[in-house]
């Protein structure tokens, strides 16, 4: 794979956009089947150019418009909006107050910088297979409580292109949302809580909500490998110490003499013992005979203070918010923004999600022989759509385009079944 | 008789003349639609007498029919003063304990009591039971009038109203609920016996039932999550495929929500049809000093723009800021960047001081360029939303500075923020030993923390003040922490210019037109959602880049 280099990207930008991204699929999406007027061509779209501008509230009647605008203006970054009440483009002739924002897909934006208190592997904008694992699991959890607990079914998750994921609910109901809902929603889903003043971020009480629960097993099938493996939280002094502080308050409060023996105890077999596991094993035990005399979930704090999915609640809140749009390109890495196919999730690796000059390199290489036999025959002129999709199947974001469509698929087929039944309905009268 | 008239007069002019329909007949038919629905409608022709058992039936009602009788003028105020008085006590209730509390509903329950107005009555026959009742009818729609007109004043409003009707209907017995949701036509769908067996462990575990038998006996309602926000929030039900399991102890919530969603339906309706009762000059500043009265000072006025400089900000933050703002301009100075949070906590808080926007702007880059962001970037990514904060970009709206109310309940700091307010969103520890670098004394520490450890936010800060202001008795109830700023100026320097303003009433003649009807005129077509969604708009251009 080659490298990416920054000062490429206004070279790079205007092949990708003519002849990889995904323009068919992408409108396809936005459009959602046409089912309600205006829903594309209400829909904003912003841009940032070169050196930063930014230009907000551009919005296109078709998809052919769309393309030749992104083709004239080759954007460093595409990030979508709201559904409008008018043409967003036309946002300065309607008349003040009435331009609103209607709907948008409910959006969550999981960034890894909201964990640098517990990872020890790297901070900020960095990331690293040990911490990805992190990604991993917040789509886990807030996947399944998504589907299951609010019973929506079309999610598009996908990788931000640098530190992060973000998810599009994409359902119709999701897409309405007020948004008293929206901060609703992340108020349930959200379990750590408090800023850079507060030590402990989690606090449970009993009984534990069924959605706790669910969410628990996820982190306790991780939680071995990653914490006390890969991130070592008991390993050093340090590390180990921030751990007990959690715990400390706690125990240290409740003035009770047994409590304050067992604490000291293991202070003590913290010395003694260095093996992260046993560690913490021994740190559960004194947890549970706590719990036996008067409620304590302490582990289960610390395991979801250090895993648990922390998300960034005003882009979800907003129905105006912009976010990255998918199969963006992220300026500074050169990644695109590739959707996450979930039945892959725990292999998916981003560092393997293409670059923009990687992508473009693929282009060049000469053909196979089985790929030039579907070469067309000289004097045969193809147009713009059949051309992308071979050219885009010969990179590697096949398969990332591939996971694009079954989302689409999924989605289309559920407007169908909604048809169908409206159909019946009026067949019985 | 003097001092009485009847309000059909003032009615009259409410509903418009001849003349007015001839002129726009176009719009005449919603118009008068609007303030049959939205303000109180007395009848011209004739008296109608409405105190009958049909109309009163019930204790409590969901105020979906205007009153339409004649009233006299002092009837009006009186009604009107009295149930200010309930709904202020409701709000300061709130502050002071946990809703719901046992204090709480006794001191409630007592108030209500006290105005007269209905409660827990079963004695729906007797007549000064039906007079209590037409009270809250009639008291409830008046106050509608007063506080439709800005977003800050329907927000407390309908704060107010679904706090004091939680009240009343949680404390109802179990029957005249039932009779409750008959009346008002609301019906829900409740879970099978078989689904509630199959669900059983789930329902005990989210629902704090003791066990399954309960779960069994009681009525499990499901509705769509939409309906029952506040209990998903907390995860106080629990939820599958997007519905709510509520049991019937909770009900509460649903028809709250029904409540919330009326009365703010109602609230911009009657906002539309505000210009015409504002024409009125008699009803005009009776109304307005209704809502100036009870809520405080409205901080979106600055009375000292332009008085401060930039330097003094610092030494200020240090004498006259409360703790949540002096954190603020702590980690500003320290991290040379705050969050979207901080940003909005914080610059609202400043233009409410008196910052003028050119100092605003100097400010914030000031400090911004010392950090991360160089000054081309921040011309791009924040100043647009500063101005935007003085309402010279996107809407023109101008922005209120935050409540103690709104920094304590909405939009809790999370990892990288500084706002939020200190008493409440910090760990005890570590409050205890900001205060301690702050030199507090230690009994002066404990009085704050004890207030700390019984939630009552605001007294802790106000303890703070006469700590740090070394006095007794504050004298003053906090609510804001412009107010904090402004009772502490006044204290060192005599300054008293923002307390006089504060208790003398507005409206009236000889007041210059207050902000309210201004605004209102700015948008005369566009109520409704259009307010709810001002606030937000800002957001978006606060994000991080
Ligand atoms: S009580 Fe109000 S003024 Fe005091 S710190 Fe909290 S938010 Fe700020
Ligand atoms: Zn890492």
């Amino acid at each position: 794979m080659s490298d990416y280099d920054p000062a490429s990207l206004p070279d790079l930008l205007p092949l990708y956009y003519r002849r990889l991204f995904p323009f068919s699929q992408y409108y396809r999406w936005l459009n959602y089947g046409g089912v309600t007027k205006s829903y594309f061509q209400n829909r904003e779209f912003s841009f940032t150019l070169k050196d930063d501008v930014y230009v907000r509230y551009q919005s296109f009647s078709t998809q052919s418009e769309l393309e030749k605008e992104i083709q004239k203006m080759n954007p460093y970054k595409i990030d979508i909006g709201a559904v409008y009440s008018h043409r967003p483009n036309q946002h300065n002739t309607v008349k003040s107050g009435s331009f609103q924002a209607l709907e948008k897909e409910l959006v969550f934006d999981i960034d890894m910088t909201d964990y640098d208190d517990v990872r020890s592997c790297c901070s900020a904008a960095d990331i690293c297979s040990k911490c990805w694992t992190l990604m991993t699991i917040a789509i886990r959890i807030l996947d399944r409580a998504l589907r299951e607990d609010f019973g929506f079914r079309h999610l598009l998750w996908v990788y931000s292109g640098r530190r992060g994921v973000h998810c599009w609910v994409c359902d119709a109901s999701a897409r309405k949302l007020p948004v008293a809902a929206r901060s609703a929603v992340c108020e349930y889903l959200s379990l750590v809580k408090g800023g850079e003043d507060t030590v402990k971020k989690v606090q449970l009480t009993d009984p534990i909500h069924p959605f706790i629960k669910e969410s628990l097993a996820v982190v306790e099938h991780y939680f071995s490998r990653y914490a006390l493996g890969e991130q070592d939280i008991l390993g050093s002094k340090e590390s180990a110490g921030r751990v007990l502080a959690l715990l400390q308050d706690d125990i240290l409060l409740n003035q009770c003499d047994l409590e304050q023996n067992q604490w000291k105890e293991l202070l003590l077999y913290f010395q003694s013992e260095s093996n992260a596991g046993k560690r913490w094993e021994r740190l559960k035990a004194l947890v549970n005979q706590k719990r036996s005399k008067r409620g304590s979930h302490a582990e289960k704090e610390i395991m979801l203070q250090y895993c648990y999915p922390r998300l960034d609640v005003n882009v979800s809140k907003g129905v105006n918010h912009l976010l990255k749009s998918p199969f963006s390109v992220h300026p500074k890495t050169g990644r695109i923004s590739v959707p996450i196919d979930l039945r892959e999730l725990d292999r998916f690796d981003p560092f393997d999600v293409p670059t923009i000059s990687c992508i473009c390199e693929e282009l060049d290489r000469p053909l196979r022989p089985e790929e030039e036999l579907q070469e067309p025959r000289d004097g045969e002129r193809e147009v713009g759509e059949k051309r992308r999709i071979r050219d885009y199947k010969r990179t590697s974001l096949a398969k990332y385009i591939r996971a694009f469509d079954l989302f689409l698929d999924g989605m289309e087929r559920s407007r169908k079944g909604e048809l169908l039944r409206k159909s019946d309905l009026q067949n019985d009268f | 008789m003097i001092g009485v008239f009847y309000l059909t007069s003032f009615t009259r002019a409410l509903q418009g003349t001849t003349c007015w329909r001839d002129c726009h007949s176009e719009e005449n038919n919603s118009r008068s639609r609007f303030l049959q629905q939205a303000t109180m409608q007395f009848s011209r022709r004739k008296k109608v007498i409405s105190s009958s058992l049909t109309e009163y039936g019930h204790s409590l009602q969901l105020y979906s029919q205007p009153p339409i009788e004649n009233i006299s003028l002092s009837e009006f105020e009186t009604f009107a003063v009295e149930r200010l008085k309930l709904l202020k006590t409701v709000d300061n209730l709130g502050v002071s304990y946990v809703k719901g509390s046992e204090d709480y509903k006794r001191k409630l329950s007592t108030e209500i009591s006290n105005l007269n107005f209905p409660f827990r009555s079963e004695a729906g026959m007797v007549a000064t039971e039906l007079e209590k009742r037409r009270k809250d009818h009639i008291s409830h729609f008046i106050l509608r009038l007063a506080y439709c007109q800005t977003e800050d004043l329907r927000r407390w409003f309908i704060q107010q109203e679904m706090d004091l009707f939680r009240h009343r209907f949680t404390d109802l017995p179990s029957k005249f609920k039932t009779e409750f949701l008959h009346r008002n036509d609301l019906h829900y769908d409740t879970a099978s016996t078989e689904e509630k067996e199959a669900l059983m462990e789930k329902l005990v575990s989210s629902t704090f039932m003791v066990s399954g038998t309960t779960v069994l006996e009681q009525d499990f309602y499901k509705v769509p999550f939409q309906d029952a926000l506040d209990l998903v929030k907390m995860r106080k039900i629990f939820l599958r495929a997007g519905f709510a399991y509520i049991p019937h102890q909770d009900i509460v919530t649903i028809v709250l929500n029904d409540f919330r969603t009326q009365l703010s339906k109602a609230l911009a309706l009657t906002a539309r049809s505000l210009p015409t009762v504002q024409s009125d000059e008699r009803l005009q500043p009776l109304l307005s000093h209704l809502s100036h009265a009870y809520v405080g000072q409205d901080y979106s006025i600055q009375k000292n723009v332009g008085k401060i400089s930039l330097e003094q900000i610092d030494q200020l933050s240090v004498k006259s800021f409360p703790l949540c703002m002096r954190e603020l301009q702590r980690s500003l100075r320290e991290q040379h960047h705050l969050r979207h949070g901080g940003r909005m906590q914080y610059g609202l808080f400043l233009k409410g001081v008196g910052l003028t926007l050119d100092q605003a702007l100097q400010f914030w880059r000031a400090e911004f360029i010392k950090g991360k962001v160089d000054s081309d970037k921040f011309d791009k990514a924040y100043a647009y939303s500063i101005r935007h904060m003085f309402g010279k970009e996107g809407k023109r709206t101008d922005y209120t500075p935050y409540s103690c109310m709104k920094i304590i309940l909405s939009n809790p700091p999370s990892q990288g923020d500084f706002h939020g307010c200190p008493f409440r969103h910090s760990d005890p520890e570590l409050l205890k030993q900001r205060l301690q670098t702050y030199k507090l004394s230690q009994a002066g520490i404990s009085q704050v923390m004890e207030l700390v450890k019984g939630m009552h936010y605001q007294l802790a800060c106000q303890k703070y003040f006469e700590l740090t202001h070394n006095i007794e008795d504050s004298g003053f109830t906090l609510n804001h922490p412009n107010q904090y700023f402004a009772e502490s100026q006044r204290l060192l320097t005599g300054v008293g210019e923002m307390r006089k303003e504060a208790d003398a009433p507005r409206g009236g003649q000889a007041v210059p037109a207050p902000t309210a009807p201004d605004a209102l005129q700015d948008q005369p077509a566009n109520p409704g959602p259009a307010f709810t969604e001002i606030t937000k708009d800002l957001d978006s251009f606060f994000q991080d880049y």
